[in-house]
């Protein structure tokens, strides 16, 4: 096979990797706006909030450190304690389910019935609220997240594909994190989709999407249904802030990777969760093979736009999305 | 009861207010946002270091040093806003810590007459002082930079580069492109084959850009990278088993937070630097006056990092030029214009240094009227995973001048003809 070819599957498999990845931060965007009709700008900082509490459990940080050696004259950083990684994602998702009660009780609940566009405002303000919190809480340095994660290209494949191509070809490079990634992906689909369908909860969570007041009307609890979808968005904001603190440590930028997730919302629909799987494989294999086919000829670093346009593109034939609710009005 | 109230309101303003003998810093910092990484240890180093003058010597020729922080986030609108909330409480100099807010103030700080000072980055032809009366960018600019690592990989190949491959991985903005032209020029110059490889802000996925390098094996990979590219494009590196003695940042690019989270997989990655980073004894002058005293602007975590270094480098530099501004001027109280004679008359030899406390910190140099880059010449160093800590490999080296001058000239000509101006010093 002309090495050529190769290296165009080889980008494609690699695409479909970063898809999956992106994919990980649309789900958390797809579940909030399924259950609350919200969509949620936070869904980026919750990822880095999340993977910046577990870094800071993991090492023993004392949080709000500087806030307390400011006002008291101490000199405390650390509880002297480095937590398995287990232990350390079990608390971080505690904390999030903490975070969830309190976005519930603090802002969602006066919020019932107000328009879309009032509860998105809440949710920049609470982006920007949470970003500045986890600074105070655990400090803007850069922190290296180790959860055990395999990182690097897989000598195996390499080794067993470079046999199909001439001298110049190395094998198919693909790292070890990205599978690891894509696991996890399906296993969240997989469960996520399981809730969502077959148990009360989920059902309940589609009722509540559908209509607030027809829900509440047949006893379902408006309040326990958002604690639980924030709790679950937030658990999988771990899992994307793991995944993406992984490879560049946990830092303030790791919030920007929501930027990643809105075309993969555009042409997977927002309320589908196989839609943002899907979505995000699209984009991400046709941003690579764009970069790889088109990009040199003119000038590179095409990737970050043309997922918008491939977005854009669906969009003007499918406005629900790819996986979307049909969307028909009466009148 | 009246007067009492305006005597209290007079006095609470007063309070609030810079004395007036205050000789004030502006410290445009970001602790906030995508690129806090780097901008908290500078912002530390610098303030420390005025703290440091304030409490052991009772301030710059007896008047005290008034630091007011501002925070930008990177921001350039931010940092203009910030530039134009403090500039009238008799700002003295502005490091900005950004190429973007830097072009911003270019215009504003020739308009208003303060000198800006853009170590190690910033508009490069600033270095010609004939055309950028009220801009600085001493010791070295972006396309010393450039030169200072091909010398250094001539120097890595016995002085032959010819049918080498170096790939430029560079941020996709105008900080990241500064390096090119530089770049093709010396490979006319020496015949090694420059490819070119952009990422677009803010670098957290690199996937498509490590597939090029691993499919075209490149000799050398030099990076301009800042905040999180770096890091990722240091993980990415290593995932693809680039071998990382071949891979070169520049100086906002090799930081102890760029290497450490990618582990020992970051072993031998190479950086520029034009701040020597040792245990200098001015550091122990910085914990007993200022970190022990409680003063210090961070946590003290940062403190002998490249990055606390190189702020604290930014105000050794300011507090110098003010120092010489004193002496030109007969004065204690310096303004702003002063200021700018003091930078133009700086010089920073290895006696001056050691007197400091910081033997070696940075490269020899003066400033002129003509020449406001000074010698351009920068380290190359490499990190040391096993022991958490940069080693320099080289002396400071000096750039090919011959090439870089007459792109300053061009450069800053036609910045002159564009915006009328006349040139100084003739």
């Amino acid at each position: 096979m002309p090495d050529q070819l190769l290296y165009a599957a080889e980008v494609m498999i690699n695409g479909l990797m970063a898809g999956v990845l992106y994919a990980l931060v649309a789900l958390g965007f797809v579940l909030i706006f399924k259950a609350s009709g919200i969509f949620n700008y936070a869904q980026g900082v919750l990822a880095l909030f999340a993977a910046l509490t577990l870094v800071g459990l993991q090492e023993g940080q004392v949080p709000f450190a500087h806030l307390i050696n400011a006002a008291f004259g101490t000199e405390v950083h650390h509880f002297g304690w480095q937590l398995p990684s287990i232990v350390a994602i079990l608390l971080t998702v505690g904390v999030m389910i903490l975070l969830a009660v309190a976005i519930e009780r603090f802002i969602l609940k006066h919020l019932v019935n107000q328009e879309p566009i009032i509860l998105f405002m809440a949710t920049i303000g609470l982006a920007y609220f949470l970003e500045g919190f986890g600074d105070v809480m655990w400090g803007a340095d850069v922190k290296t997240l180790d959860v055990g994660l395999p990182q690097g290209g897989s000598f195996w494949i390499e080794e067993k594909t470079a046999v199909l191509g001439g001298d110049g070809f190395y094998g198919f490079f693909i790292d070890k994190l990205d599978i690891v990634a894509t696991v996890v992906a399906a296993i969240l689909v997989i469960s996520l989709t399981l809730f969502s369908q077959y148990s009360k909860q989920g059902r309940a969570l589609r009722a509540v999407a559908d209509d607030h007041q027809a829900a509440l009307s047949v006893g379902i609890s408006l309040r326990f249904i958002w604690v639980l979808v924030w709790s679950i968005a937030g658990f999988v904001a771990l899992v994307a802030g793991i995944m993406w603190g992984a490879k560049s440590g946990v830092q303030f930028s790791l919030s920007l990777i929501a930027l990643k997730a809105l075309p993969v919302l555009m042409l997977g629909g927002f309320t589908s969760i196989p839609g943002a799987i899907v979505g995000g494989l699209i984009i991400g294999v046709g941003e690579k093979l764009f970069e790889f086919t088109i990009g040199p000829m003119i000038g590179g670093a095409t990737e970050n736009w043309f997922a918008y346009v491939l977005a854009l593109l669906f969009l003007v034939f499918r406005p629900q999305g790819l996986f979307g609710e049909k969307i028909i009005e009466r009148v | 009861m009246k007067l009492k109230l305006a005597s209290a309101a007079l006095g609470a303003l007063v309070a609030a207010s810079p004395a007036l003998a205050d000789l004030v810093f502006p410290d445009l910092s970001y602790r906030t946002g995508a690129y806090a990484a780097g901008g908290i240890p500078f912002s530390d180093g610098y303030q420390d270091y005025f703290a440091l003058v304030n409490e052991r010597d009772g301030g710059i020729g007896g008047v005290k040093a008034k630091v007011m922080e501002c925070e930008t986030g990177y921001n350039t609108e931010k940092g203009v806003e910030c530039y134009e909330a403090t500039k009238g409480e008799g700002a003295l100099i502005y490091q900005p810590l950004s190429t973007g807010i830097t072009y911003q103030l270019i215009p504003k700080v020739s308009a208003d007459q303060i000198p800006l000072h853009t170590m190690g980055y910033g508009r490069t032809s600033a270095a010609n002082g004939k055309v950028f009366e009220w801009v600085f960018n001493y010791p070295a600019n972006y396309w010393d930079a450039a030169s200072v690592a091909i010398k250094y990989l001539l120097d890595e190949n016995g002085g032959d580069l010819s049918g080498k491959t170096i790939t430029l991985l560079y941020h996709n903005s105008a900080y990241g492109k500064e390096p090119i032209r530089t770049l093709e020029e010396l490979s006319k110059k020496h015949g090694y084959t420059l490819n070119t490889i952009p990422v677009d802000h803010p670098g957290q996925e690199q996937k498509s850009q490590w597939l090029q390098i691993r499919r075209e094996r490149p000799d050398y990979v030099i990076m301009w990278g800042w905040g999180v590219m770096n890091q990722v494009a240091i993980q990415e590196a290593a995932n693809i088993r680039f071998p990382m003695e071949n891979f070169i940042g520049n100086w906002w690019a090799g930081a102890e937070h760029d290497v450490t989270p990618a582990g020992a997989a970051a072993d031998g990655y190479k950086s520029l630097n034009m701040n020597r980073i040792a245990d200098y004894p001015v550091f122990a002058d910085i914990k007993t006056h200022v970190h022990d005293k409680g003063l210090a602007a961070g946590d003290g975590s940062n403190v002998g990092k490249v990055l606390y270094t190189r702020g604290m480098y930014a105000a050794m530099l300011a507090v110098e030029a003010a120092k010489t501004a004193q002496e030109i001027h007969g004065t204690p109280d310096i303004t702003a214009a002063m200021m700018r004679d003091g930078m133009e008359a700086l010089v920073m030899d290895a006696a001056k240094m050691e007197a400091l406390g910081a033997p070696g910190i940075g490269p020899e140099f003066g400033v002129s009227c003509t020449d406001h880059g000074g010698s351009g010449m920068g380290i190359v160093q490499q990190w040391n995973a096993s022991e958490g800590k940069w080693v320099a490999l080289t002396d400071y080296i000096m750039p090919d001048d011959a090439i870089i001058a007459p792109l300053v000239e061009e450069d800053s000509m036609a910045y002159a003809s564009e915006n009328n101006l006349s040139l100084r010093c003739e």
